[in-house]
């Protein structure tokens, strides 16, 4: 594509990915903020896991007076129903992170085989798939969402696909970009003159090299998904049985804990929320800055006006 | 000539984009099962007679093709349809929301744009001291945080000391036009404040990654080689070519403003567009939730055109 459109695609930084996944992952490992993103994800998978046994109390059952403040017995206090909102947290943290996960594996599988078609066969496939992924983004998604949801009717697994069908265009645009630039090595002519076929060369040769920035943007795209729930769930578009950090705050809102001053129906949730996609978007920053070598250099340092790359100045560098 | 091919070719997808929105919004409402008339027509003994009358009413007897042709001719001279909800036009509806929600939404973008800018080029310069990671973290913070999360501390925290509901004071006699302004002011306060938090942190970080990577271009290199004083070679030669991708970002996340202002005016019952498609989601108000999606995709696309003619202006390289 010519540089005649403000075209995200060409945006996004050339990537170095020749040295392979294990290289990436020794990279990403050695930036602090990596390692605080996955232990705060790693602790929320935990919970959702083992849920069952780490709630206090029951979450139908009300253990408590109406929106009674926290105490030792429960540490988040309680809600409208006197349910206690240490348990509801846990519980809807797991049904959040797998509508977030399912979305994304979604918007992974259109996104990234729309980047790849339109990357490595070009021509007009490409024109045509980006002109829709185009429309796709300038169209503001969250009111089709809302418009969909609500003629489609409120339901946990209608707003995964919901979210997950309009959510593939970034993807898609970053996946094509890097395929296109593959697309040009030498390596891969030589492979397609020895004979390969599309299909191995792109299974074989491009797939894992598209892998770290396929995982980057898988991971910062499950903070969308997450973020995109709970606000249509706020809207009342999402099964208002089910239990989410989305209708968690929904609830609280629908049924005045703000007025009643009662922060504690909402502050855990959204705290829930916003640990967990901080820890993501950590992970997935650290993944993009390592995949991103012209960030290592800077020629206008802070301090001392010296000149210096920061290659090898270790992670506090980055 | 090159210039103009451009401009063309920007205009004709703005153009395009909007005819794809429209016909979206008839197809979308028509490819789903049962017609308005089969739920109307639910009522206890409805006669085939009935039905008839009514889908002759509705117009449901033409072909697909004829309610296209109708409803695009009828949108051409501004007729949205009634509301269900207070059976007036929806284009009356949705000018007066459009009007409350304009103000606010551009006042918090704008003031959002020009934290983060400020914000981001002070880390990225600074970047590796303690001023980049308190800046990068304290974004990185609210970047996570639900608009929806923060409206409701608002709520809860400052909701004794500024009103937190509405456009104005239902109850206020005003003695003058600043009087009342003043009032939709204090009435603002909340919502921008809540808007300005959710935005300028995802602002912050753009402009720090774009300026991070000019700050490592040659021509930095140069200047400095040259001698040119650090404050113009941060605003000349890093932060207008830092412009670029932020002025394509900003315009991608036009989509993030839209939600933030819905979720906003949802919370703190702002007379606004947003708050009219969630209660048009309620009711189960059609046209009233059809109009909204069209008005809001037409702002941003127009949004959209805008930055397209900015980065035009701000990159000369640009040719068809």
């Amino acid at each position: 594509m010519s540089n005649t459109s403000i075209d995200a695609g060409e945006l996004v930084p050339e990537v170095e990915v020749s040295h392979g996944l294990w290289v990436t992952l020794r990279a990403v490992l050695r930036q602090p903020s990596a390692i605080v993103g996955l232990v705060i994800v790693g602790l929320f998978v935990i919970s959702a896991v083992f849920a069952p046994l780490l709630t206090p109390y029951s979450t139908t059952d009300a253990s408590c007076g109406v929106f009674d403040p926290p105490s030792t017995a429960h540490w988040f206090g309680c809600d409208d129903g006197g349910i206690d909102v240490l348990s509801l947290v846990i519980i809807g943290g797991r049904v959040s992170m797998l509508v977030g996960l399912f979305a994304t594996v979604i918007a992974m599988v259109l996104g990234a085989g729309v980047g790849l078609l339109s990357g490595y066969f070009g021509g007009s496939t490409d024109t045509v798939l980006m002109r829709i992924t185009d429309y796709f983004l300038v169209i503001p998604q969250i009111v089709l969402m809302i418009v969909i949801a609500a003629v489609w009717g409120p339901s946990l697994s209608h707003v995964v696909v919901v979210i997950g069908i309009l959510m593939w265009t970034g993807t898609a645009r970053v996946v094509r970009a890097q395929v296109k630039s593959l697309r040009e090595r030498v390596y891969i002519k030589r492979v397609e003159s020895l004979g390969a076929s599309h299909t191995r060369i792109i299974v074989r040769h491009i797939l894992p090299q598209v892998g770290p920035l396929l995982v980057a943007n898988a991971v910062l795209a499950i903070t969308v998904a997450i973020f995109t729930e709970t606000a249509l769930a706020f809207l009342g578009l999402s099964d208002p049985t089910a239990i989410t950090w989305g209708t968690i705050m929904e609830h609280a809102f629908d049924r005045a804990a703000t007025s009643a001053g009662a922060w504690w129906a909402v502050v855990p949730a959204g705290m829930a929320v916003a640990l967990f996609i901080m820890g993501c978007y950590l992970i997935g920053r650290s993944i993009e800055d390592s995949l991103n070598p012209r960030l290592k250099v800077s020629y206008l340092s802070p301090r001392s006006w010296a000149m210096r790359t920061l290659v090898g100045r270790g992670p506090d560098a980055l | 000539m090159r210039k103009s091919g451009y401009l063309w070719k920007r205009s004709v997808f703005a153009l395009v984009t909007i005819y794809v929105a429209i016909t979206l919004n008839f197809v979308l409402f028509r490819v789903l099962p049962g017609s308005a008339v089969s739920r109307i027509s639910k009522v206890p003994n409805a006669s085939p007679a009935l039905k008839h009358a009514l889908e002759v009413q509705f117009g449901l007897d033409k072909s697909m093709w004829q309610q296209y042709v109708l409803y695009l001719q009828q949108l051409l001279h501004g007729n949205m349809g009634i509301s269900y909800q207070n059976m007036q036009p929806v284009s009356d509806n949705l000018k007066s929301a459009l009007l409350a929600t304009l103000p606010m939404v551009t006042i918090g973008t704008v003031l959002a744009l020009v934290i983060g800018i400020a914000v981001g080029v002070l880390s990225a310069v600074r970047r590796g001291t303690v001023t980049d990671h308190a800046t990068t973290n304290v974004a990185v913070l609210f970047y996570a945080f639900p608009t929806q999360f923060l409206g409701m501390m608002m709520l809860i925290f400052a909701a004794s000391f500024l009103p937190s509901a509405g456009m104005t004071d239902p109850f206020a006699i005003y003695t003058s036009w600043a009087d009342e302004a003043g009032d939709v002011i204090r009435h603002m306060i909340l919502p921008v404040l809540t808007l300005v938090l959710t935005l300028f942190a995802e602002n912050t970080l753009i402009v720090r990654s774009a300026m991070l990577e000019t700050l490592g271009e040659d021509y930095v290199l140069t200047a400095r080689a040259k001698g040119v004083p650090r404050r113009k070679i941060v605003r000349s030669y890093a932060l207008r070519n830092a412009m670029l991708p932020t002025i394509t970002l900003v315009a991608l996340s036009l989509g993030s403003i839209v939600t933030g202002a819905i979720l906003i005016e949802v919370i703190f019952s702002w007379p606004g567009i947003g708050r009219a498609l969630y209660q048009a989601v309620l009711a189960r108000d059609y046209p009233m939730l059809q109009g909204g999606f069209l008005v809001i995709t037409v702002v941003v696309v127009v949004f959209n055109f805008i930055a397209d003619l900015l980065y035009f202006r701000f990159d000369p390289r640009i040719t068809t």
